[in-house]
């Protein structure tokens, strides 16, 4: 019989946009060394919606991603990647929902490429526009609670707080920030950016997020594959965890097995 | 100007030879146009000529996070 934690009772479907989720963890396709790589990961990670990014069209490129995700049936969800300005990014959502058919859009205006930390001003003017236009937004933002607020009365779909900056692998940098924006929020947190490894995605489940996306942890493991399984697990867990209500923690132990009945020797 | 680099299309060129000339490898899907930043959408590449000077961008999906 498999745990409760395993079974559905853990993995029970989540909203987001007008659909309905089995999986809560959502994997960017950047940085993987080949699309058999990446094919074979997103299969292990079990990951029902993939980013992809708009590129000009490469005539010598070899293969096409599109192919992989039609194969593996997994949903597109076009990013902004690359966008410094509000005007930028709203153009290449029109041209990304032109490209796919999808009106989805993870929303990404970035402030610089050192950091590439997003630019708060322009992310909600983007996203005023873009909700405007009918889009499903899903902005990458940082971990501040108060512009994740502004995001969700803008109508957003969700807001997807940076546990660090992308790539950093350096986890969750501000687990409180985190909690008050999952507290606050009526629409699915998702938090995106900064995981590592699987204890960071496990964390992001433990503090109340509705799912982790996250790219190069899996992309640029040494073994990639196994990385998306790892990924896979530490999100049901951290879920299942969440639900199960942990321990307090205290300064001082408390036995677990009774003082009475002890024999005198 | 197609994808940043100045080429030579025939008087009366439209959207949709401008998409093959980009080497698109599967044009009929996953593939968006912009003319001068607007989108030109798909039922429109044929009938939509193009001018003189035009800045037309051509792209697709890449892996990306």
């Amino acid at each position: 019989m498999p745990s409760r934690a395993d079974s559905g009772e853990a993995t029970a479907t989540w909203a987001l946009g007008d659909r309905e989720w089995s999986s809560r963890l959502i994997v960017g396709t950047g940085g993987f060394r080949s699309l058999e790589q990446m094919e074979r990961s997103l299969e292990a990670s079990g990951a029902e919606i993939v980013t992809v990014a708009l590129r000009r069209v490469d005539p010598l490129a070899q293969g096409s991603i599109t192919d992989v995700i039609d194969r593996l049936g997994l949903f597109t969800l076009p990013n902004t990647a690359g966008c410094y300005t509000a005007r930028d990014a709203v153009k290449t959502a029109r041209l990304a929902r032109e490209a796919f058919g999808t009106d989805w859009v993870k929303l990404e205006v970035i402030g610089d490429d050192r950091t590439l930390l997003p630019d708060a001003a322009e992310l909600l003017v983007a996203a005023e526009t873009l909700v405007g236009d009918g889009f499903t937004v899903l902005p990458y933002t940082n971990d501040d609670p108060i512009l994740a607020r502004r995001l969700e009365e803008a109508g957003c779909a969700a807001v997807m707080p940076l546990g660090s900056p992308i790539g950093s692998g350096a986890g969750i940098r501000n687990p409180y920030n985190i909690r008050i924006i999952v507290e606050q929020a009526s629409i699915p947190v998702i938090l995106d950016a900064g995981i590592g490894t699987a204890s960071d995605a496990s964390m992001a489940m433990e503090l109340g997020c509705d799912a982790v996306l996250l790219a190069s942890a899996v992309s640029r493991a040494a073994d990639p594959e196994l990385m998306a399984g790892a990924m896979r697990s530490a999100v049901v867990a951290g879920y299942a965890a969440r639900r199960a209500g942990r321990i307090p923690k205290r300064t001082h132990a408390l036995p677990s097995t009774p003082d009475e009945g002890l024999p005198d020797l | 100007m197609l994808n940043g680099e100045e080429r030579e299309l025939a008087d009366g060129a439209t959207v949709a030879d401008a998409v093959v000339l980009a080497g698109a490898p599967d044009v009929e899907r996953g593939i968006a146009v912009a003319v001068e930043g607007e989108v030109v959408p798909r039922a429109e590449w044929e009938d939509r000529v193009l001018a003189d000077g035009e800045a037309i961008e051509v792209v697709h999906a890449v892996q990306g996070g």
